[in-house]
């Protein structure tokens, strides 16, 4: 059974809000993962030239003026969809809410480097004189922009950061929120994770000279976790939100209850750069289920982080197999395999995208996995198709990143 | 450029500082920040967009001469009329 607290101390989502290359709420989202429609497409950036990488198209002014889109950053504007989506789908009255109880906690790869990408190709032209540089620089690269637009759009009040995590953060923005909540430091957080990471030539550059930036000639192919001719990441732009609150409060207002947080684990390896490493990884899963007082065999569902490196993926396997050697009800899958790896967002995204298991029993594919790798066997992948399971009651969802950061949530339903 | 060159030049770059805004019934004498929603962030843009557009170069102890389309445009008279 799940660890017994008390519904003050129970913390749930009630409310989800997304962009992902191949849907622009939950249910466009959900219906194009049970689909098997990848959202990956060419892409072609400055410098680069020609790749392939997960592209949304949410419409920024749904919620923003021409003018805050132009002073803002993209991760900015995604951040703003997806809040505001999450807090209409959570049935807020945000009109009346105390906004100074209100915490907005977003997970980030990285930030600033798109902006400052941009200022050095625009004073390139001026013969790189400083005096063209732009004093909208340090408002968009500051580390907590995402997360400070969000506040701005929405009158938020209460604290307000982001939490560089690199591809662990949108597990870490949703931890932070069940920890300030049962602190008492807010009432309602907003958590979760965006990436706006496609903006930016570096960051496919620096995959490719690490050799692990996905290549193929059809875009929706590229992103091959698991599969024997993986040969890297898609990189992906995409944000994801939730709202979070305390059991208690969220069943005063009437709302619905899309999950609870159940357990969460961060660690780290302290190993490596860039290799990721498998113990750190297991214990990492191993202390999320602990505090949720929950075997590995109770958990229906693993939405797994793999991002299709040689490595990384052959890491995580051992690391599964190390927790759930032996046991085979369990099912696992990914995500990143429709819509490439979208960085600070994909752990809350990935969650997003299995959520609904909870209420339907429906596990997701993974696609493209057209020749298994042996040493990423994983009984239990669900492949191709979508499978119904008898029951889902609990969903573990893995998010690891460089610098050896490693992130576990498992949510549970009410 | 003549005096009306300029207020066109000015209106371009207003049009990209405040895309939401109508600026057809702008008035000339009165300051832009009563009439448009601009705070300091937009008035070091309008500096910004004229440094970068036609290279003049104004110095922060003149800020005050952009205050009203009238005014600016007759700060700028001198320093753009060769351009």
């Amino acid at each position: 059974m799940v660890v017994a607290r008390e519904d003050c101390q129970r913390i749930v989502l009630t409310g989800v809000g997304l962009t992902a290359p191949n849907g622009n709420s939950p249910a466009e989202f959900r219906e194009a993962l049970l689909a098997g429609r990848s959202g990956v497409c060419e892409y072609e950036i400055r410098y680069f030239g020609k790749t392939v990488a997960g592209v949304c198209d949410f419409d920024e002014l749904r919620h923003q003026r021409r003018k805050e889109v132009r002073r803002g950053t993209r991760a900015g504007s995604i951040g703003i969809y997806c809040a505001r989506e999450a807090l209409a789908s959570a049935g807020i009255d945000w009109d009346n809410r105390d906004k100074s109880r209100v915490g907005v906690f977003v997970g980030v790869t990285e930030h600033g480097t798109v902006e400052t990408e941009n200022e050095i190709y625009e004073i390139k032209a001026y013969d790189y004189d400083c005096r063209y540089w732009s004093h909208h620089h340090n408002p968009r690269t500051i580390a907590n922009n995402p997360a400070g637009e969000i506040a701005l759009n929405l009158g938020v009040t209460g604290p307000h950061y982001t939490l560089g995590a690199a591809c662990a953060a949108g597990n870490a923005g949703l931890i932070q929120a069940v920890q300030m909540l049962r602190l008492g430091e807010c009432d309602l957080a907003l958590a979760g994770g965006v990436s706006e990471s496609i903006r930016s030539f570096g960051i496919f550059a620096g995959f490719n000279s690490q050799n692990a930036l996905a290549r193929h000639e059809d875009p929706t192919k590229a992103s091959r976790p698991f599969d024997r001719d993986r040969n890297g990441i898609v990189v992906a732009e995409g944000g994801c939100l939730y709202t979070l609150e305390r059991l208690s409060e969220a069943r005063a207002r009437g709302a619905t209850i899309l999950g609870e947080v159940v357990g969460y684990a961060m660690n780290t390896d302290a190993t490596d750069f860039v290799l990721p490493n498998a113990e750190r990884q297991a214990e990492c899963i191993e202390m999320a289920l602990a505090r949720a007082e929950l075997a590995a065999d109770q958990i229906d569902l693993v939405s797994t982080h793999a991002t299709a490196t040689p490595s990384g993926d052959v890491e995580e396997c051992k690391a599964l197999a190390r927790v759930w050697n032996g046991v085979c009800r369990t099912r696992f899958n990914n995500t990143k395999s429709f819509i490439g790896h979208a960085m600070g967002a994909a752990g809350a995204l990935e969650l997003a995208g299995n959520l609904p298991a909870l209420a339907d029993r429906v596990c997701h594919p993974t696609i493209n996995l057209d020749a298994p790798d042996p040493e990423c066997e994983r009984p239990g992948l669900v492949v191709d198709e979508p499978q119904e399971l008898d029951r889902v009651e609990y969903i573990l969802n893995n998010s690891f990143g460089m610098l050896g950061i490693n992130s576990v949530v498992i949510v549970g339903k009410v | 450029m003549t005096a009306s060159e300029i207020r066109e030049a000015i209106l371009s770059i207003l049009s990209d500082l405040a895309p939401d805004e109508d600026l057809s019934q702008l008035k000339e004498d009165v300051p832009l920040r009563d009439q448009l929603e601009l705070d300091s962030m937009d008035f070091l843009d309008i500096v910004m967009e004229l440094r970068k557009r036609y290279r003049v170069q104004i110095p922060e102890e003149d800020y005050a001469a952009l205050t009203s389309m009238k005014s600016t445009v007759e700060y700028l008279e001198p320093l753009m009329k060769d351009l």
